[in-house]
C-alpha cells in the first residue's frame, strides 16, 4: 500500500474517483469511440442509452435514502418492485387504459409499498448490522410468494390471464393499450436517429430533485446523520429507529415506482420470477456512479446510471461487430458484481459497526 | 452443551425450525400419495447426492464466517474437473477420482481468492461470499463458454458447441453414472443403498469430528468464539479464516462431483448456480443456525429439506389443482427457511450484545456500591 503514497495530483484524482469506476467509464469511452468504426449507427446507440437510462434511473434512485440512513444497499428492492406490479395489474384488471393507468397503478402501488416498506423497516430495526444479507433474503423471499399469488388472485382480464385456463396471470403481459410509452411520448424530441423520451427523463429529473430537496430538509439532514454516526444522531435526540424506517418506506416507494417507470419505457410488465434479478443491476449501478456502502448522492445515481446502462447497450453491439462474439451477458456479470466487492471490501466502510 | 432440565418451551424455541418442518411433511405426505417405498428410495438417493455437499459448510460456521455461500465456487471447480474428465474419457470410478484430483488445484485457488475477500469484508462475509458466488459465474462463464476449445484445448466434439468453442448447455456424465453408487449398492425393502457413497460420507464426518479435535479445529473455534481474543492468545486469525474456506472450498468440489455423478448429466451453465442456496437451506432446515451446526442437523436437515421437496409439488396440485404452486411453495420454503435463520441468528447477536452491556453495568453498579 506505501506505493500509493506518492504526492502526485493525478494519482490522488484517481483514486478520489475510484480506479474501477475509471475503468469503466474508460472502457464505455472507447466503445463509444470504437462504434463508428466498426459500422455501428452511434445515433441510435446514445438513443438504447438514452433510453435505458430513463427506464432504470429511477430504481437506482431507490437506492438513495436507504444508503443514507446507514442500512446499507438495498438488496430487498424486490419488496417494492412487487408492490408496484401489483399497481400495475390491480389498475389493468380494473380497466383503466391509456396513461391514465399509470397513474392509477401509481396511485395503487402507494399504499402497498407503505404496508410492505414499514413491514421491511420494522425487521431491518430488529436486526441492524446485518441488514444487506437478510434485505437480500426478503426479497426472494417475497417474490417467491408472490409467484404463488400471481397464480391465486382472482384476476381475470383477458389480457393478462392465460387464455386456455382463464385465471393466473402470464410471465409477460404486453402494454400495449394501456401505458406503453405514456411518460416517453410525452415531449419526444427527434433528431434524425437520436430519439429522446423527455417524458421520461423529466420524471425522473422531478423525482431526483425532490429527494435531493428532502436531503436538504431537517429530516433529511437527521437521516444522513443516523447513517455516518448511529451513536451520535442518538445523543443529538433524533429517534433512530424511526428515521430508519422512513428510508425504507420511501426507498421501497421508489422502488414501486422505478419498476413502473421501467415497464412503460419497456412495453411488457415481467412477473413471477423477473423481480429476482432486479436488485444487483440497480445496486452495482449507484456503486459504478461513486457511491459507498454508507454514501451516496444524486449525481452517484445520474452517473451510475448512465455508466452501467451505457455498458449494457454498447458492448453487444460494439463487441459482436469487433470480434464476432457476444461476450456481453458475461461481460455484465463480471463488472457489476466485481463493482459491488470492491465496495463490500472498501477497508474505510467496515470500520462503520 | 450442558443439559440441567428439560425445558418444553425452550427446546420448541430451539427447534422451531425442524419441528415445523416436521409438521409441513406429515401434511404434504399423505396428500401426495406416494408409496412409503418409493419416499425410502428417494430419500436414500438424494441423502447420498447431498449430504457431502452439505458438510463442506460444517468448517466455515466452526470459524465464525457463517453460512459459506461461496461454496458455488467449489461447485464451479467440480464442474470444471469433470469436463476435462469427460474430454479425456476416463470412466467409472477411475474417472471420479480423477475429476476430485484435477478439481483441488482450481478450488484452492478460488478458496484462497474468496477467503482473501472475506477477510477484507470481515463482519459481512455472508453477503461478500454470496457476491462472489455471482461474480466468480460470470468468470466461470468466460473461461467454459469462450475459452474452452479456443484457448483450452478441448478433444472431443461431443461436449464442445457446435461453432468450435465453448462447452455445451449439458455435458453427458452417462459413462460415469451413477458407478460410485452402484459400487457396493445393496436392496432394502425397495430402496437402493449406495454402501460405498454412504461410506465415503462416513468417513468425511469422521474426518470432521478429527479435525475438530486438532490444533487447527481449536483455533478455528477460538476465531469464531472471537477473533480478537484469538488475536491476542497468537492465533493468526487471516490464515485460519483462510484455511477455512479453502477446506471448505475443496469439500464442495468432492461434493458436487458426487451429486453430478449421481445425476448422470451436468448443466453447464446452471448446475451450481441454486446448489448453494438448497445446501444452505437443508443445513438450516436441520436445526442449524448461522453460528452453531453439527453432522446432524446436516443428516436431519437432508431427510426433511427433500422429503418437503419430493412430496410439494404433488400436495400443492393436489390442494389448489396446480402442480406449479407446489413447486413455487417449494422455493418459497427454501428462501424463507433462509430469511428466518439469519433473522433469528441477528436478532440473538444483538441480544447478546444488549444482554452484556446490561450485564456489565450490573458489575460496575456493584463495584460501585462495594467502594461505599
Amino acid at each position: 500500500m506505501s506505493e500509493v503514497k506518492t504526492k502526485n495530483k493525478f494519482a490522488d484524482m484517481i483514486r478520489s474517483f475510484g480506479l474501477p469506476r475509471l475503468i469503466i467509464a474508460g472502457f464505455l469511452l472507447l466503445l463509444f469511440i470504437a462504434a463508428p468504426f466498426t459500422g455501428v449507427n452511434l445515433g441510435t446507440q446514445i438513443t438504447n442509452t438514452i433510453n435505458r437510462f430513463s427506464w432504470n434511473a429511477v430504481l437506482v434512485l431507490a437506492m438513495v435514502p436507504m444508503v443514507h440512513s446507514g442500512c446499507g444497499l438495498n438488496f430487498g428492492l424486490p419488496l417494492g418492485i412487487i408492490s408496484g406490479l401489483l399497481g400495475a395489474t390491480i389498475s389493468m384488471e380494473m380497466g383503466f387504459s391509456g396513461p391514465v393507468s399509470f397513474i392509477m397503478a401509481a396511485l395503487i402501488a402507494t399504499p402497498f409499498a407503505l404496508i410492505f416498506g414499514s413491514g421491511y423497516g420494522t425487521l431491518l430495526n430488529k436486526i441492524k448490522g446485518g441488514e444487506m444479507m437478510i434485505a437480500t433474503y426478503v426479497g426472494f423471499s417475497a417474490v417467491s410468494v408472490m409467484c404463488i399469488m400471481w397464480l391465486l388472485l382472482p384476476y381475470h382480464s383477458p389480457n393478462m390471464v392465460w387464455g386456455m385456463a382463464g385465471k393466473g396471470l402470464r410471465t409477460t403481459i404486453s402494454l400495449e393499450g394501456y401505458y406503453d410509452k405514456a411518460l416517453a411520448n410525452f415531449l419526444q424530441i427527434r433528431l434524425g436517429s437520436l430519439v429522446i423520451p423527455t417524458g421520461s427523463l423529466l420524471f425522473f429529473a422531478l423525482l431526483a430533485f425532490l429527494m435531493w430537496a428532502f436531503l436538504h430538509t431537517k429530516t433529511g439532514t437527521a437521516m444522513t446523520a443516523v447513517g455516518s454516526n448511529p451513536t451520535f444522531a442518538r445523543a443529538a435526540g433524533i429517534n433512530v429507529d424511526k428515521i430508519r424506517m422512513l428510508s425504507v418506506v420511501m426507498s421501497t416507494w421508489l422502488a414501486a415506482i422505478g419498476i413502473l417507470v421501467y415497464e412503460q419505457g419497456f412495453g411488457f410488465v415481467q412477473l413471477y420470477n423477473a423481480p429476482f434479478t432486479m436488485a444487483l443491476p440497480a445496486v452495482s449501478a449507484i456503486l459504478i456512479g461513486g457511491a459507498t456502502v454508507n454514501k451516496a448522492s444524486i449525481t452517484n445515481v445520474i452517473i451510475g446510471t448512465f455508466l452501467f446502462q451505457g455498458i449494457v447497450t454498447m458492448t453487444p453491439t460494439v463487441m459482436n461487430a469487433i470480434i464476432r462474439m457476444d461476450m456481453s451477458e458475461v461481460i455484465r456479470i463480471i463488472v457489476s458484481n466485481g463493482m459491488i466487492l470492491y465496495a463490500l471490501t472498501r477497508k474505510s466502510e467496515v470500520t462503520k459497526r | 452443551m450442558k443439559k440441567n432440565s428439560f425445558n418444553l418451551g425452550e427446546f420448541l424455541k430451539n427447534n422451531s425450525v425442524p419441528i415445523m418442518f416436521i409438521v409441513i411433511c406429515s401434511i404434504c405426505i399423505p396428500l401426495a400419495g406416494y408409496s412409503p417405498a418409493y419416499l425410502l428410495n428417494e430419500i436414500v438417493t438424494r441423502m447420498g447426492r447431498n449430504i457431502f455437499l452439505i458438510l463442506s459448510l460444517l468448517i466455515p460456521i466452526m470459524a465464525g464466517m457463517g453460512l459459506n455461500f461461496g461454496m458455488t465456487l467449489g461447485a464451479m471447480a467440480g464442474e470444471i474437473a469433470l469436463i476435462f474428465v469427460a474430454d479425456l474419457q476416463i470412466w467409472g470410478i477411475p474417472g471420479i477420482v480423477l475429476a476430485m484430483i484435477i478439481s483441488i488445484p482450481f478450488s484452492v485457488m478460488l478458496g484462497l481468492l474468496c477467503g482473501k475477500i472475506l477477510n477484507m469484508a470481515k463482519g459481512r462475509e455472508m453477503v461478500t461470499s454470496y457476491i462472489i458466488s455471482y461474480f466468480i459465474n460470470g468468470v466461470y462463464q468466460l473461461v467454459v463458454l469462450y475459452m474452452m476449445g479456443a484457448l483450452i484445448p478441448i478433444a472431443h466434439s461431443t461436449i464442445k458447441l457446435p461453432r468450435g468453442y465453448g462447452i455445451r448447455n449439458t455435458v453427458s456424465l452417462l459413462s460415469m453414472r451413477q458407478s460410485l453408487d452402484n459400487a457396493l449398492a445393496i436392496r432394502v425393502f425397495g430402496a437402493k443403498i449406495p454402501l460405498l457413497t454412504f461410506a465415503i460420507i462416513a468417513l468425511m464426518c469422521l474426518g470432521i469430528i478429527w479435525f475438530r479435535r486438532t490444533k487447527l479445529g481449536q483455533d478455528m473455534r477460538a476465531v469464531g468464539q472471537d477473533m480478537e481474543v484469538a488475536r491476542d492468545a497468537g492465533i493468526n486469525v487471516e490464515r485460519t479464516r483462510l484455511i477455512s474456506i479453502v477446506i471448505s472450498t475443496v469439500l464442495a468440489g468432492f461434493g458436487m462431483i458426487i451429486y453430478l455423478q449421481n445425476m448422470g448429466n451436468m448443466s453447464t451453465y446452471s448446475s451450481h448456480t441454486q446448489i448453494g442456496m438448497f445446501c444452505i437451506a437443508a443445513l438450516l432446515v436441520g436445526g442449524a443456525s448461522v453460528d452453531k451446526a453439527s453432522i446432524g442437523n446436516v443428516f436431519l436437515g437432508v431427510i426433511l429439506f427433500h422429503l418437503m421437496f419430493i412430496v410439494a409439488p404433488n400436495a400443492g396440485a393436489k390442494i389448489t389443482g396446480d402442480s406449479m404452486i407446489g413447486e413455487y411453495f417449494r422455493v418459497f420454503v427454501s428462501y424463507g427457511v433462509i430469511t428466518l435463520a439469519l433473522v433469528m441468528y441477528e436478532v440473538k447477536k444483538r441480544r447478546a450484545k444488549a444482554g452484556m452491556g446490561r450485564q456489565l453495568a450490573a458489575e460496575q453498579q456493584m463495584e460501585g456500591k462495594n467502594e461505599d
